[in-house]
């Protein structure tokens, strides 16, 4: 039963990280245009200078 | 449900922070500069986005844009020097039809952030639930002694946490109803989550095999979902409203010391004189000192045919200038006018309607004291058959959570958001929350005429009948005018082949009509008056010839016929407007319940009498004469070219051109309510199943998260069938 130390906190971790990158979607303001950034990704035209 | 939004401090450092810091950061990319928000109704797709992105970039003087397709707005920002005008016509250029937004009315900031903070406390919700679940899995397997100990311990870490955060909006509004000596949902929710977890660490303390973190977990997820849902259609239907009311930017006219001046109208004091261009809205109740013109009623009255007014005369907001140019003395304003006269029986309204009980209030009531009391009831029973505290409290607490009203949590939010989207998408705007329910009970429609089953612009009524000569002398006249009915006698003349009439000296006389002279003979065009014959109406004169009487009648707004022939329900059409207009649109849609010349009072006291004969009536209706009326009526509607205090009077607003879609309100909201009783009789059914279990003590935490869950997912899935 030793291997539970391991799974145990790995098993967290992976969640931990679930919900972090969750928080960072949100931070980034990803759900204020849902119906818009499901056009954006098909857009054939590129950007040839992004801001950031 | 009072799903009441809660002021309080921000659910974490990410909700309140991170916004801000994009904001600075985009502020400081942007330098300043003024930022301006458009409507683009038009936008459907990705090249749209793109056009209007690129194209407003192309503008010099623009510094950012950002479309947002959810919305159909986008956020430009610009130089201070840069006209939001500019950007409109360069929009219509690039065939994009965009409308600016005033941003002082558009603050959706606050409900932005409670939406933002539901969403992160179902986040943390929903990653604790799905940690606990895996190791209640390995309890439930037969982990026995200490490993099924220290899988408590960690659940409990996990759990307690989670709790005190994405609990927070339910111990909020629980605790306020106990404050106010009521019982609400939020009250049986806490109780069965608290407990649940106290119980669960006490249990695990003693090294008991029964804990209910994973209970209590998803107990939160699933009511934090039927939350976060409710606050999205709340919030979406807010923004929507208040878009409605931006696209009005109320700007009057002023005569200052150096010429006219464009002001807000909340700015113009009593005693300032207005210069009122023809087509332009009186902007506050005044007297006209100068000028002669004629003047649209039909938003306050109901009338069609315009009115000719001189100095002296009285101008109410809201009334349309026609013709001339007349310049007007404000004599009220802001909260004087007439049109805000009516805000107070609105707000009286707004206060009945306010104490209509939802069908989820009613389940609420009787539900919160039952819980509460199956709960004393397990408690005491199992105290006299067991007499171990321990045991009965177990059994307590596993009836508070089996009785959780999760399913029910979820019933109504769950419809009424798939309910309203489906309007949404039809062009029909929700705006009170228990619209729908109330739209599901209507047994009686009442119609205003002008403006709802009317679009209010003329059209000539049997052209080819009139004598060709005249009817030609008449178009000549026309032509040179933009008044509304030489505009309809222009478009009749369209199909007939008329001769070619040259008139000469053609001058328009505002508030009387045109006239001009052909072949040496004088030729009128205007008020019966005017061109020197009896009666009333428009009439066409020539000099020598008896005077001819045009006859107007009123366009039909698209799918006025289809809903009318497709109501299975009576229909009443009320109306400000003259006998004979009236006559002939009843007889034309096949109504025969009508009544004509109403002043506003007589429409709400005809709306009076129904209610109090019991009818649910649907009103829908556009002027200021209907105010009262939709106010009154069980439930309303009014078409976005409503004045602004009829659409916030209505229940639901009509963005569609189409009135056909009042059809498709009501056959949704009788959907609705059938999927919301169905949901509810699922709850119950479970519950009806699962009391006796957990009261005979026979209820484990593995089948509580598995019927709670089932329940749940059951009544989501039955929400997604409202289709029409």
């Amino acid at each position: 039963m030793n291997v539970l130390a391991i799974l145990i906190p790995v098993s967290l971790g992976l969640g931990l990280l679930g919900l972090l990158s969750f928080w960072w979607t949100l931070r980034e303001r990803q759900y204020d245009d849902p119906e818009g950034d499901r056009h954006r990704i098909l857009t054939d035209e590129y950007d040839d200078h992004p801001k950031d | 449900m009072a799903y009441a939004e809660q002021p309080g401090p921000a659910a974490c450092p990410g909700c309140l922070m991170a916004p801000q810091i994009a904001r600075t950061a985009r502020k400081a990319r942007a330098e300043g500069g003024e930022e301006v928000q458009l409507s683009l109704p038009g936008i459907h797709c990705a090249s749209c986005i793109s056009g209007v992105e690129r194209g407003l970039m192309d503008l010099s003087g623009v510094r950012d844009v950002r479309v947002n397709l959810t919305r159909k707005r986008a956020t430009v920002r610009v130089d201070a020097d840069v006209e939001t005008a500019q950007l409109v016509s360069h929009l219509a250029r690039l065939g994009f039809e965009a409308q600016p937004l005033d941003s002082a009315t558009l603050s959706s900031g606050e409900s932005d952030r409670a939406a933002r903070e539901l969403l992160m406390r179902l986040g943390v919700a929903g990653f604790a639930m799905m940690n606990v679940m895996l190791l209640s899995v390995a309890v439930w397997s037969g982990a026995a002694d200490a490993t099924r100990d220290l899988f408590h311990w960690i659940s409990a870490a996990i759990a307690i946490p989670t709790v005190a955060f994405a609990g927070q909006p339910f111990f909020r509004s629980g605790l306020g109803a106990l404050r106010g000596g009521r019982l609400n949902m939020d009250v049986p929710i806490s109780l069965a989550i608290l407990l649940a977890v106290g119980m669960s660490v006490y249990e695990t303390a003693n090294h008991g095999d029964h804990a209910y973190f994973d209970a209590a977990l998803s107990l939160t997820f699933f009511l934090l979902a039927g939350r976060y849902l409710d606050q999205r259609m709340r919030g979406v239907a807010r923004s929507a409203a208040a878009e409605l009311a931006a696209l009005e930017v109320p700007v009057a006219l002023r005569i200052g010391e150096a010429g006219p001046e464009g002001v807000r109208v909340a700015e113009v004091a009593v005693g300032d004189l207005l210069i009122l261009r023809p087509g332009a809205r009186v902007p506050v109740d005044g007297v006209v000192t100068d000028g002669a013109s004629e003047i649209d009623r039909a938003f306050l009255t109901g009338e069609t045919d315009p009115v000719a007014v001189a100095p002296g005369a009285a101008l109410r907001a809201g009334e349309v200038n026609l013709t001339g140019v007349l310049t007007l003395r404000a004599e009220a304003v802001g909260e004087d006018t007439v049109l805000h006269a009516l805000a107070d029986l609105v707000s009286v309204a707004e206060e009945a309607k306010s104490r209509y009980s939802t069908l989820a209030d009613r389940a609420a009531r009787l539900y919160a004291p039952a819980v509460h009391l199956l709960a004393l009831a397990g408690f005491v029973v199992w105290l006299g058959i067991a007499g171990d505290v321990r045991v009965a409290l177990q059994v307590a607490v596993a009836l508070l959570i089996i009785t959780c009203p999760c399913a029910l949590g979820l019933a109504v939010p769950a419809v009424s958001t798939v309910a309203s989207g489906l309007l949404f998408r039809r062009g029909l705007l929700v705006k009170h929350g228990t619209a729908l329910e109330r739209l599901a009970e209507v047994d009686c429609v009442v119609f205003d005429k002008t403006g709802t089953l009317t679009l209010g612009d003329p059209v000539l009524a049997a052209p080819e009948a009139l004598p060709r000569e005249a009817m030609a002398a008449a178009v000549a006249l026309a032509q040179g005018s933009d008044h509304p009915r030489s505009r309809a006698i222009a478009a009749a003349a369209q199909p007939l082949d008329l001769p070619d009439i040259r008139l000469t000296e053609v001058t328009e006389v505002p508030g009387h009509g045109v006239e001009g002279f052909w072949e040496g003979r004088r030729v009128r065009l205007g008020r019966a008056g005017w061109v020197g014959a009896q009666g009333s109406g428009t009439m066409i004169a020539i000099e020598g010839a008896p005077p001819v009487a045009l006859e107007f009648r009123d366009r039909l707004r698209p799918g006025a016929k289809a809903l009318l022939s497709a109501l299975d329900l009576p229909v009443m059409l009320l109306s400000g407007d003259a006998e004979g207009p009236v006559r002939a649109l009843a007889r034309d849609l096949g109504i025969d319940d009508w009544q004509a010349e109403m002043l506003p009072e007589d429409k709400a006291r005809v709306l009076e009498r129904l209610s109090a004969e019991g009818r649910k009536v649907l009103m829908v209706g556009d002027g200021l004469n209907d105010v009262g009326a939709l106010a009154m009526a069980h439930v309303s509607i009014a078409p976005a070219s409503a004045l602004e205090a009829a659409r916030v009077a209505a229940d639901v607003v009509l963005v569609s051109p189409d009135l056909g879609r009042v059809a498709d309100a009501l056959r949704v909201g009788r959907v609705a309510r059938r999927r919301i009783l169905e949901n509810f009789a699922v709850a119950g059914l479970y519950n009806a199943i699962a009391i006796p279990v957990a009261f005979a003590g026979l209820a484990t935490p593995l089948g509580a998260a598995i019927a709670m869950s089932t329940s749940s997912i059951v009544v989501s899935l039955n929400a997604l069938r409202t289709r029409i």
